[in-house]
């Protein structure tokens, strides 16, 4: 398969992509790793006049602490997540989501901005991100801005990002003491998209209980489903069997999947409550608790 | 329509090529090159038959730009055999008898050379995770498995 005719550009700046995206406005697409965009493109589901390529700027790969937090460049490949001593230690969320995300081939190219950027609900950092509280720092013609990774998403393929403007870095508070998350995927093969998939974040208090949780879930709707009911839920109660029933009770109730080849609503929302019950428990084992 | 001059090197040659902005890399490397055992199966980068090295990582090269590749290092199966001598990787599959209709077999041994160039000693649950994202249709794994671990005592 052959995409339809386009053009190619290769700025050497964020700066300069940023002029090419504000020249060439509605007709001009970002181009990271392409895993997502150029199957687009070549299955013919959308066209574009011109590509602005930002995969070889300088400076957009890292993954850092500074300043209290955890800085991610947009570019960075997400096989670079996978095999960042930092994230499988200290951010566990972060190495079980991209470990899940396609295939090995795939994520040598896919980055981490360009997951988060995408808008796909079917994507699995973004649920990720929303536990962990995490900024984008987005770059337009008139600077900077910051935008919560809870306020991103607007429908399918739709986000709070105007069309010149490129998402720079993800910042992730760090953890306090006594935190830890989980991330559990539902999925019939390798490279498939969830059948439902569930973040959990938590801190845990001095006595075990939980002090905060974040809970989101993938594939569950046309955006990111942050299940904040069952977050405020679980805030100040110890965990036992009767709280992870209500709080996955609680979560999957805000789920609104479609019924595909994957499953029905029912079965997708039922997996929903499984994995946030699972991935909770899991949590709460990673930062300490029992 | 857009052209860009690009510069690649493939298995140690240099080339220099002009091309259109939307060509695939892997139809740079089939039909500008002539390097035919690079292969397209599904197209739409779940296969891993197309898989080829870019700058050292094992990509799929279906969904790649030749344009994105300028300036980069390119290896293709056919750079794998070195002065008339197989790869331990090829010898693993010609020994274990890693393939059958052999569609796979030049994306599922450039990954497995990847893998071993990372990990000399993958156990079997890393060759499997290292090859997800290849497809064999045929063998149900288990020799290629065998093929790769051949292949990995042969390197270290």
């Amino acid at each position: 398969m052959i995409p339809a005719p386009f053009d190619y550009h290769r700025p050497g700046t964020l700066d300069e992509a940023v002029a090419l995206l504000a020249r060439y406005g509605d007709g001009a697409k970002v181009l990271s790793g392409g895993m997502s965009l150029l199957p687009i493109l070549k299955l013919r589901l959308g066209a574009v006049a011109h590509l602005v390529d930002i995969g070889r700027i300088p400076g957009l790969e890292y993954i850092k602490e500074e300043g209290g937090m955890l800085k991610i460049g947009g570019g960075t490949r997400q096989a670079a997540l996978e095999r960042s001593e930092l994230i499988a230690a200290k951010y566990p969320i972060l190495r079980d989501a991209v470990v899940l995300i396609a295939d090995p081939l795939v994520r040598n190219r896919a980055t981490v901005g360009g997951n988060l950027a995408n808008g796909d609900p079917g994507n699995d950092l973004p649920a990720t991100m929303i536990t962990l509280g995490a900024t984008l720092v987005v770059r337009g013609p008139k600077g900077e801005r910051t935008i919560p990774v809870s306020q991103f998403y607007k429908g399918i393929y739709s986000t709070a990002l105007a069309p010149d403007e490129i998402l720079a870095e993800v910042r992730v508070p760090i953890p306090p003491p006594r935190s830890g998350g989980a991330y559990l995927k539902l999925k019939r093969k390798v490279g498939d998209f969830a059948v439902a998939a569930a973040a959990v974040q938590v801190t845990l208090d001095a006595k075990g209980g939980i002090e905060r949780a974040g809970i989101a879930l993938t594939n569950a709707g046309a955006t990111p489903i942050e299940a904040a009911d069952a977050a405020k839920y679980l805030a100040g109660k110890a965990l036992d069997d009767k709280v992870v029933a209500e709080a996955s009770r609680l979560a999957a109730a805000k789920s609104s999947p479609s019924a595909d080849r994957r499953g029905s609503v029912e079965y997708k929302q039922e997996m929903a409550r499984v994995l946030v019950g699972r991935a909770l428990r899991k949590a709460v084992a990673r930062a300490g608790g029992r | 329509m857009a052209k860009h001059r690009i510069n690649v090197t493939v298995n140690g040659t240099a080339h220099a090529a002009e091309v259109e902005s939307r060509l695939l890399l892997v139809h740079f490397i089939r039909e500008n090159l002539r390097l035919t055992g690079t292969h397209i199966g599904c197209d739409t980068s779940h296969c891993g038959a197309c898989t080829v090295h870019l700058d050292g990582e094992p990509v799929k090269s279906c969904t790649v730009l030749a344009v994105q590749a300028d300036g980069c290092k390119l290896r293709t199966v056919e750079g794998l055999e070195q002065a008339g001598k197989l790869h331990p990787v090829q010898e693993g599959f010609t020994e274990k008898h890693g393939l059958q209709c052999g569609y796979c077999t030049p994306g599922m041994m450039m990954t497995s050379v990847a893998l071993l160039e990372r990990n000399k000693s993958p156990t079997e649950q890393e060759i499997r995770e290292a090859i997800s994202g290849n497809l064999c249709r045929c063998t149900g794994y288990v020799n290629i498995v065998k093929a790769v671990q051949y292949a990995a005592e042969k390197l270290r």
